[in-house]
């Protein structure tokens, strides 16, 4: 009886490790806007949401193959990201902080009605069944494994981006200081949109890895939203590390929790354990304490 | 003195007003804009003086369901369920706003762990389904006694003077903290917290104070919503697309003027209804593709609101408003 017990508590394990891939990857998107332009993307998990009904659409409707479709559908939310910035964030630059979350709030309403009056509330999936890796006992699926090393390479392709380019590496200037980096000539305006489209590309790679492990429906954008906010405070907003750090200690609480209880169990637990490390360390994980 | 004066008329035709017209319809919608306009007005408290909560939803789920789940398990009244759930929202706010005031967990911060606040007790909702229905939603047990003390009402007209009291007694808070020392302490306390501080402002107590009020206004709302439409669930008074909802509707009516959050729970009532009328099923979706689209256009536009702008429009007159 034990041994069985520890066979579904390591892959209980092992799948955390799997779901946390694709957490840190949103969560990184979500500090690089952070940290660079010091605004939170409420709704960007809404972003997701519209990268996923584009992988739907462009993969069971007009038939492409995914590996041609996943480019497009990255491209896309990164242009609905540099949009998102341009339309909504730039004019509200001056204002308080907290106007700049609000109207973000506002475009995820947006988001979420446009995709229920657009695609309507039926779910809907690719209709593609990876198959299951059967290792020893433990059962993982290849659509979860697929995903953590394609966050991982997505997350090593932006970390070259920020060290190894001239732009990247003004972004990461900017975002130690944004007033001395204007006077030395570089253009804030272009660093902003280049990141909002970089986070935006992260939300659609995000995406086309989503896709292949659950239905899209107009609400599916909550359901992962809020823990991606969670991860990203918890690991300090901004900070990459702390972010990459929370991912995956948040997705092990859930996939823990839901082996011993229900999985609205994991998340309460998760959600609790957040509440009692901002008493703990309100600056994030890997902050020094003042 | 004027102003009494006008106060009073108005009162007291909101109060003639069932007694002329009683179309069931619109007094239904007339007693759903009271109830939301009491629940935006307990958010515009805080929201006002900057501290913006994203769990409000929260406190509403802990007002409606305390009261349902007291009544029908353990059959106790509203009447002492309501006070019981106000105490508890009142609880659980202090547990989790004290920390963050002690920490000064301001801003940004403070949005997402209230925000972790609402998800915490929408899956609570969700994950004690044995009581309390999950996402199917909960309905409290029809009344075989007396329906006083179920505060179970059928006639419409009974429910719109309970929401009316309830929401003039919102405003008379919102009065109350608007001429009191608080306001003056919250105001300092939004603009620079180490000044207030060094002024002589106990901040973290100012800040418990209101955020318990607030806290506490909401869940009666819960409760009330609850009572009165007798279905509660989580998708409708818990979570955070409640709490998103709060803020949208106070901030397009305006939260620096006392009937601000009023004024947004009529436009976004209205709307909601208008189209669904107009549209029937096709117009899932589309009342909040219009919400959204205004709260991103008032925020860049109209961050005071559409009363408080008229308001300072009126004030002085000529000078454009930003």
């Amino acid at each position: 009886m034990m041994e069985i017990f520890d066979i579904y508590l390591l892959e209980a394990l092992v799948n955390g490790i799997l779901l946390g891939g694709v957490l840190a990857l949103l969560a990184l998107g979500l500090n690089l806007i952070f940290g660079v332009i010091d605004v939170t993307w409420i709704c960007y998990a809404e972003l997701v949401m519209v990268g996923m009904y584009g992988m739907y659409y462009l993969f069971s409707v007009y038939g492409l193959p995914y590996w041609v479709a996943a480019p497009i559908c990255i491209l896309l939310v990164a242009a609905m990201g540099a949009a998102l910035h341009f339309l909504v964030i730039e004019p509200l630059l001056g204002a308080p902080p907290i106007n700049q979350l609000l109207a973000t709030g506002g475009v995820l309403f947006v988001l979420q009605s446009f995709a229920t009056v657009a695609f309507g509330i039926d779910f809907r999936n690719l209709g593609i069944r990876l198959p299951v890796l059967a290792l020893g006992e433990m059962h993982f699926s290849y659509a979860r494994l697929l995903a953590f090393i394609a966050a991982l390479v997505g997350m090593v392709a932006v970390y070259l981006f920020m060290t190894r380019t001239y732009t990247g590496t003004a972004i990461r200037a900017i975002a130690q200081d944004r007033q001395i980096m204007a006077l030395m000539g570089v253009d804030t305006k272009k660093i902003y949109l280049v990141t909002s489209a970089l986070g935006g590309g992260l939300a659609g790679l995000a995406a086309c890895l989503l896709v292949l492990q659950y239905d899209v429906h107009p609400f599916v954008g909550l359901s992962f939203g809020p823990i991606t906010f969670l991860i990203c405070v918890l690991g300090g907003l901004g900070n990459f590390v702390g972010g990459f750090v929370a991912a995956f200690l948040f997705a092990e609480i859930i996939s823990l929790g839901g082996l011993f209880s229900d999985l609205e169990w994991g998340y309460v637990l998760a959600f609790g354990f957040f509440i009692v490390m901002m008493f703990i360390r309100p600056a994030g994980l890997l902050a020094k304490r003042p | 003195m004027n102003k009494q004066l006008a106060w009073g008329i108005g009162l007291a035709a909101l109060v003639a007003l069932p007694f002329v017209y009683r179309d069931p319809y619109h007094l239904h919608i007339l007693v759903l804009i009271l109830i939301w306009s009491f629940a935006y007005t307990s958010w515009s408290m805080m929201g006002r003086f900057g501290l913006v909560s994203l769990g409000h939803g929260g406190f509403m789920g802990v007002g409606a369901y305390v009261t349902a789940l007291l009544w029908n398990h353990l059959g106790i009244s509203p009447w002492i369920g309501i006070p019981a759930a106000m105490l508890c929202a009142g609880a659980l706010a202090l547990v989790v706003a004290y920390p963050c005031f002690r920490f000064r967990i301001t801003g940004h911060y403070f949005a997402l762990v209230t925000l972790a606040l609402s998800g915490i007790v929408l899956q609570i909702i969700i994950a004690t389904r044995d009581y309390t229905g999950g996402s199917l939603g909960y309905t409290p047990e029809r009344t075989k006694g007396s329906h006083l003390l179920a505060l179970q009402f059928d006639d419409k007209v009974v429910w719109y003077l309970i929401a009316l009291g309830v929401w003039a007694g919102g405003l008379a808070v919102w009065y109350w903290i608007d001429h009191s020392m608080s306001r003056y302490a919250m105001e300092a306390i939004s603009e620079d917290e180490d000044a207030a501080a060094a002024a002589g402002v106990n901040v973290t107590a100012e800040k418990l104070r209101i955020t318990v009020i607030s806290a506490v206004m909401t869940a009666m709302a819960g409760a009330l919503y609850g009572q009165y439409q007798m279905f509660i669930s989580p998708d409708t008074v818990s979570g955070i697309a409640v709490s998103l909802q709060m803020v949208f509707a106070a901030v397009v009516g305006g939260i620096y003027v006392a009937l601000g959050p009023t004024v947004g729970a009529i436009i976004t009532i209205l709307l909601a209804e208008v189209l669904r009328i107009g549209f029937g099923t096709k117009a899932v979706g589309w009342d909040n593709l219009v919400y959204g689209v205004l709260l991103v256009l008032f925020i860049i536009f109209l961050p005071k609101g559409i009363l408080g702008s008229l308001l300072a429009r009126l004030k002085s007159p000529g000078k454009p408003q930003p």
